[in-house]
């Protein structure tokens, strides 16, 4: 793997290798020393366009943990504020030698064409509406955790759909692993053509979600009414909110974050012993940690001068044991 | 009444002509039923004579051997931008004209979605001044239907007929409001010219950026229906029938305007409509590599729209083949799809790739990918060009054979944004004739003076 842009671009052995790498940094992160030394001496900058809490935070504690050096950038004050464009921004950054940038952008493209721009290893943290890969590298770890495999399983992923990166990279990781995908919402925001883009059964009725094995609902944004999308939030909290009458005892809850309480979940089950939610945040601290690791010092990362790709690089040790 | 092109403004407008042979050339003219070899001989700006192959004795003549080339009537383009006044960073009347004789064209109209916009008849005048001075080929310009394109008020269109002005068009977006459109399409009856319309309910489009459908639900990107066309469509096809107006539909992308069309042809209608070569070889999928020289507006559609808009352009219901040819900067085009500005190049690379993706393959016959690249004319008023004895002389001298990569020699126009830029292509325009004297000659291309 030479970049993280889109679920797309790997194939099931990468991501079961991810999820392998994963499992060792959880292991490391209930010790006493949570940091290890793999990535001393290496710079990640972090280049935020759009606001974020739990991508952001995740990315850089996980740097941190790899004893990375970080560069954190927002765009708010940053030169982006005054009119750099993504390019300009790319080279500057670029010129301090990253040997990742995780960028999140507001429109779909943005990190494959930064890829384009820079010796760095590019990790999306969220393009636009289109791909949020870590986070769907994430949701499978979770699942994985809990179910061991997801073939077969029967995934729904209800709400909107439309403006959902996490719906588009959850739903083609998960059928990537095996698992068969149900998109549920109103048919306003479920794409056209999502069925056969996505590889997925749609649906507009939610009567049929007794079958899912799993229930990813997706965050209701309050602007999809002035656009007319949905007549009003309460009709759909009734139509299509999880609730305690909904989500049967055996059925896991996901949501990617931030939640609206009351509106796509009710504040019972999101709390439920069947939530994952924030099981998933502190997943995705150990999957952006295995990313980090695979993309700047994996076996088969060949970048010229800066690592050996033939090296074969020792397992993580904590800081402070003998390596 | 149709004028002859080279009546249009350009450099070359009132020169007497060359003496020309095109010795042993294949001429193809389909509309009037030629193809056979034969000499031609061009003298005093006009078809002198077809010759029998290899008999013409030139007297002071350039003599081109055309033996295994393609003669065929030069091609004309009704809609181009040529971004002047105001974007000339981007193309003036100069590189469009030129980009257009190298891509074989003898006339093209210049849009008028320009910054300002072309609508004072003191606009139209000094654009045809620049072009007198400028430009390679004959170029005509539109002026926009509306003021400031707003689609509010109508501009002073008799006037601006009377300054030479070749027709209306707010190009670039649709005149949105349905009543102003009937008052255009009534007062056309005073103005005498065509009005050309790019179809598309803003409504239905949206903040869209590319075709709506499984491409668009695989990168998230928002899409704009084949609807948001083909209603619009329908809607003026029902105003210009009501009216008894003519209209010129440009840019059809869809199935469904397609339909629109036959439907209103069938019954009557006074409409004309264009393709574009990029909606005839390319679809959505293109899209899926994110690269915004696929972006424009009406965007790639599907598999389907595109072999409707074939078959369209086989039977004749889609009349001409427009480039649509919209040059934007390297800064324009660097950015996120969605970002990126809308419009590609095309005057460069239209034939080579009809040829390549279309006729190459057996999907349309070379004589009606020539007829419909020059049928443009007539939809705009002028004389269709033709190698029939004593037509006035517009040539383009075809090499079948020519193998030659897009944009690897740079190009003619001042930008670079070409969606086949790169592509292996096969025929190529070598030489432009207009009006008797050659407009452009490919560097590779030699010729003999006897």
């Amino acid at each position: 793997m030479r970049h993280l842009l889109s679920i797309a671009d790997l194939s099931r052995s990468d991501v079961e290798r991810l999820m392998e790498r994963a499992d060792s940094f959880a292991e490391v992160s209930r010790r006493d020393i949570k940091k290890v030394p793999t990535l001393r001496g290496r710079t990640i900058v972090s280049l935020f366009y759009e606001s974020s809490t739990r991508t952001s935070a995740s990315f850089e504690l996980a740097a941190k943990r790899l004893s990375a050096d970080l560069v954190s950038v927002k765009a708010a004050g940053s030169a982006v504020d005054k009119g750099e464009s993504l390019k300009d921004t790319i080279a500057t950054l670029s010129s301090f030698g990253p040997e990742a940038i995780v960028i999140r952008a507001p429109h779909a493209g943005a990190a494959k064409l930064v890829a384009g721009w820079t010796d760095a290893a590019v990790i999306n943290a969220g393009d636009g509406k289109h791909e949020h890969p870590s986070q769907a590298l994430l949701d499978v770890y979770t699942l994985r955790s809990r179910l061991g495999e997801l073939d077969g399983k029967r995934i729904w992923i209800v709400g909107d759909v439309l403006h959902s990166r996490v719906a588009r990279s959850s739903a083609m990781a998960f059928r990537l692993m095996g698992a068969h995908v149900t998109l549920c919402g109103p048919p306003t925001l479920i794409p056209r053509d999502a069925a056969a883009a996505l590889d997925c059964d749609v649906t507009y009725d939610i009567a049929g979600l007794g079958e899912a094995d799993i229930v990813y609902t997706l965050r209701m944004q309050n602007e999809r009414m002035a656009e007319s999308f949905v007549p009003s939030l309460r009709e759909y909290a009734i139509r299509y909110g999880i609730n305690v009458r909904r989500l049967g005892p055996r059925q896991l809850l996901m949501h990617p974050g931030p939640v609206n309480r009351g509106v796509e979940l009710s504040g019972e089950v999101l709390d439920g012993p069947n939530s994952l939610v924030t099981e998933q945040v502190k997943n995705g601290l150990f999957v952006r940690m295995a990313v980090l690791y695979e993309l700047l010092a994996g076996g088969d990362r060949t970048k010229a001068g800066r690592l050996d790709p033939d090296a074969e690089l020792p397992a993580p040790t904590p800081i402070g044991e003998p390596a | 009444m149709s004028r002859v092109i080279s009546t249009l403004d350009w450099r070359g407008a009132g020169a007497p002509g060359q003496a020309i042979v095109l010795r042993a050339a294949r001429v193809l003219d389909p509309r009037a039923g030629i193809d056979a070899a034969h000499d031609v001989v061009i003298r005093d700006g006009r078809i002198a004579e077809l010759a029998t192959s290899g008999s013409a004795e030139p007297v002071n003549a350039e003599v081109i051997d055309a033996d295994g080339l393609v003669a065929v009537p030069a091609f004309f383009d009704p809609h181009v931008h040529l971004r002047t006044p105001g974007r000339e960073d981007k193309e003036d009347i100069e590189t469009g004209s030129r980009a257009a004789a190298a891509g074989g064209y003898c006339g093209i109209i210049g849009m008028a979605n320009t910054v300002p916009p072309v609508e004072t008849p003191a606009a139209i005048e000094s654009l045809r001044e620049r072009a007198q001075v400028d430009a390679t080929v004959p170029v005509g310009f539109v002026a926009t239907v509306t003021r400031g394109m707003r689609g509010e008020e109508l501009t002073d269109m008799a006037e601006l007929a009377d300054a030479g002005a070749v027709g209306f068009s707010d190009d670039g977006v649709p005149v949105q409001n349905a009543r102003v459109m009937r008052r255009a399409l009534q007062y056309q009856a005073l103005a005498g010219l065509q009005i050309a319309l790019h179809e598309e309910d803003p409504h239905l489009s949206g903040s869209g950026v590319m075709h709506e459908g499984q491409i668009s639900a695989l990168l998230g990107m928002t899409g704009i229906p084949s609807v948001s066309e083909s209603t619009m469509i329908a809607r003026d096809c029902a105003l210009a029938a009501y009216e008894n107006a003519r209209i010129h539909v440009q840019h059809l992308s869809a199935r469904e305007s397609v339909e629109v069309i036959a439907a209103a042809k069938a019954a009557g209608v006074q409409v004309t409509c264009e393709a574009t070569p990029h909606h005839l070889a390319l679809t959505e999928e293109e899209v899926r590599s994110l690269d915004s020289r696929f972006k424009m507006n009406p965007p790639l559609r599907s598999e389907d729209d595109r072999q409707a808009l074939i078959e369209a352009v086989r039977s004749g219901l889609i009349d001409t083949i427009a480039t649509d040819h919209a040059p934007h900067t390297l800064e324009d085009k660097e950015v996120p799809f969605e970002e990126a500005a809308m419009g590609v190049t095309g005057l460069e690379t239209a034939f080579s790739v009809l040829n390549t993706d279309l006729v190459v393959p057996g999907v349309l016959d070379l004589a009606i990918v020539v007829e419909r690249l020059s049928a443009g004319a007539a939809a705009f008023g002028f004389e269709l060009p033709s190698l029939a004895p004593d037509s006035e002389a517009n040539v383009a001298l075809i090499n079948l054979d020519a193998e030659w990569q897009a944009g690897s020699d740079g190009w003619e126009s001042r930008s670079e944004n070409s969606c086949f830029a790169g592509r292996q292509l096969t025929g190529r325009s070598m030489l432009t004739i207009v009006a008797g004297q050659v407009a452009f000659r490919q560097r590779s291309f030699a010729m003999g003076v006897a």
